[in-house]
């Protein structure tokens, strides 16, 4: 076989690869036409990298742990802390920094829990729509979103003991049927079209139309979601902190934080404002990535 | 008939409708032999689609509908079949091209990806086989249905390419499996008449090629002449008359193909000379008689009375109308 024979085969039997790589291009150019998105991937990026090395970055992470110092309590900002100290002399700088781990971990936990199950009640409900598969789907999923979502967060993780895993468990809960009810508008639109019968006709298995044909196309919309929702997660699970049903002292939360500087308002208003900053931070970054993807799958906006 | 590959026996499928039934099939008798291409012509909405879809069952199982009678798939029926066995005639067996070539593929995934799941799922090839011998398998189908740059297309998205093209892609992935059985659903319809042309011709050639058996679907004569061994012409979910192409164009008998025939409007000009008037009828609670009976030129007291049995005029031509029964 001569050499350019064999490019040619190669080009064929690789053409999966080039074409996720140019659309890979495609979705970077759209991505980034809003230059907000890039301040949001920015901020998405430093916070991970906050919550990650949290413990190099922090000045003293010690401070997070039962610690007091009253020599050094009620600091103003100054140049040795930066944002202060609270009534016991604890670093708020390093106690932001620490909590960008919980409202991160809790996105993270509460999204890959929620997500998946969402999707795949609302995919099975909307394939089947009609049957009694997604009467049972649907009417539990309607029972959950007629309750108002901060006050079913409040009533699970007040029943449950107060720490971080308990307000996961209370968001994720409250969480996977707005997922649910976002595919399954999408699916039962989808299985009516040509190619799932198609699918159907070839004698496609049920994973493969439900995996295959439906999902991928109910894709975009899912992962906008997801992006925007992170914001959400962490003003939610700093809600529920707030009121202390989230992570418990000494370990820092935004929520938790800002509700034991709120005392103290507005004399120490160090205490308060600098978590609330960090949540505003994270979330207006996670809010911009979400509107960059969104733009990204758009395909109106080509 | 004993190499029939399918053979439809008295099917009736009837919509459940807030109204009542709509007996949208009302007794049809079908047969395909082996190696036959067979045609299926009648107006809009006259159920053709209908029948063939409950052929494979694909009909929307959330409108409840009632499928009666036998489909016999080389004597098997195919209505009372087990999902796993229905999933493997779907798989190996028959295969249908559908009206929209555009709608039919998936727009997330490549052309070559899609074909590769049909030949997966057929499981029509050798386990063994390595992916580059499958890519190989399609483009050589691309390559049947004259497509040039095969390599080009397979890394196409499905809107990339035109009209004409996605329809050809279908009848590849139809084909692509040694299937017996091709339905193809009005598969001119979105395209326009050049187009059309090669279509039907290629289909032809592909279906003569390996001996397969094929059902046209087509509201066009025209298109049957060209294509077919043998018409079906159905009207309001009846089958008004059978006949070999040859023999009913030469001697049509029911007043409704009659009609067909002389409302293709001329070349040379003078437009539709006589047609059919009036619309197809309501599904829901016929009258008991002929249902061409009130568009009938020529009908009689008893059409609108009883219901005309087939009779058989010549060999294999079968007409479903009073004019021709002794009575």
């Amino acid at each position: 076989m001569s050499n350019s024979a064999v490019n040619e085969q190669k080009k064929v039997h690789s053409f999966l690869k080039e074409s996720t790589k140019e659309n890979l291009r495609i979705y970077w150019y759209k991505f980034g036409c809003n230059k907000l998105s890039i301040v949001g991937l920015t901020i998405v990026i430093i916070s991970i990298l906050l919550a990650v090395f949290a413990p190099v970055i922090a000045p003293y992470p010690q401070h997070v742990k039962e610690f007091a110092d009253y020599n050094n309590a009620s600091v103003a900002p100054n140049a040795s802390y930066l944002f202060g100290t609270d009534i016991f002399g604890r670093d708020i700088l390093s106690r932001v920094i620490f909590s960008f781990r919980g409202a991160l971990l809790m996105a993270i936990i509460v999204l890959a829990i929620s997500v998946p199950v969402g999707v795949f009640l609302g995919l099975v409900a909307g394939y089947y729509n009609g049957s009694w598969l997604e009467i049972a789907v649907m009417r539990t999923t309607d029972i959950f979103l007629a309750l108002p979502p901060l006050i079913l967060a409040l009533s699970i993780a007040s029943v449950l003991e107060p720490n971080l895993t308990s307000s996961m468990i209370a968001v994720t809960v409250m969480w996977w049927p707005w997922y649910t009810r976002l595919v399954y508008g999408m699916a039962t639109a989808l299985r009516k079209e040509y190619f799932v019968k198609n699918a159907e006709l070839i004698g496609a298995s049920r994973m493969h139309i439900l995996f295959r044909e439906i999902l991928p196309n109910c894709l975009s919309p899912i992962f906008t979601k997801i992006a925007l929702d992170v914001g959400w997660v962490i003003l939610i699970g700093a809600s529920l902190s707030y009121i202390g049903l989230g992570e418990q002292p000494p370990t820092p939360a935004f929520g938790q934080m800002i509700s034991d500087g709120s005392k103290y308002m507005p004399d120490l208003w160090w205490m308060t404002i600098f978590p609330a900053l960090g949540i505003a931070f994270i979330i207006l970054g996670f809010n911009f990535l979400g509107d960059g993807i969104r733009d990204m799958f758009d395909r109106g906006r080509q | 008939m004993n190499d029939a590959i399918l053979n439809i026996k008295n099917l009736k499928v009837w919509y459940n409708t807030y109204k009542g039934y709509a007996k949208v099939v009302d007794g049809v008798n079908f047969h395909v032999g082996t190696g036959e291409k067979v045609g299926l012509v009648g107006e809009s909405g006259c159920g053709k689609t209908t029948t063939m879809k409950s052929v494979l069952r694909v009909i929307d199982s959330s409108i409840n509908h009632i499928p009666e009678g036998e489909i016999l798939y080389r004597d098997k029926d195919i209505l009372k079949m087990n999902y796993n066995d229905l999933q493997q005639i779907r798989k190996k067996s028959i295969s249908m091209i559908s009206q929209a070539p555009s709608a039919a593929l998936n727009p997330v995934f490549t052309v070559g990806e899609q074909l590769l799941d049909v030949i997966r799922y057929s499981e029509q090839y050798n386990k063994k086989s390595s992916k580059k011998d499958l890519m190989d398998m399609a483009i050589s189908a691309i390559k049947d249905v004259m497509i040039s740059d095969p390599e080009r297309i397979l890394k196409s998205y499905p809107h990339q390419l035109s009209g004409g093209m996605k329809q050809r892609i279908c009848i590849a992935m139809s084909l692509v499996t040694p299937r017996e059985l091709l339905i193809a659903d009005e598969p001119g319809t979105a395209l326009d008449v050049t187009i059309q042309d090669q279509i039907h011709r290629l289909l032809r050639a592909l279906v003569e090629e390996k001996g397969r058996s094929l059902i046209m679907i087509t509201h066009s004569l025209g298109v049957a002449r060209e294509l077919v061994d043998r018409i079906y012409v159905m009207y309001a979910g009846n089958i008004v008359e059978v006949a070999k192409t040859k023999d009913l164009f030469s001697e049509p008998l029911h007043p409704y193909t009659k009609g067909l025939m002389e409302c293709v409007p001329r070349l040379s000009g003078g437009g539709v000379t006589t047609g059919i008037y009036g619309y197809i009828p309501n599904y829901i609670n016929p009258a008991p008689g002929c249902r061409f009976c009130p568009r009938c030129p020529d009908a009689m007291d008893i059409c609108s009375k009883e219901k005309p049995q087939a009779v058989e005029i010549s060999d294999g031509h079968k007409v479903a109308c009073f004019k021709y029964t002794n009575c």
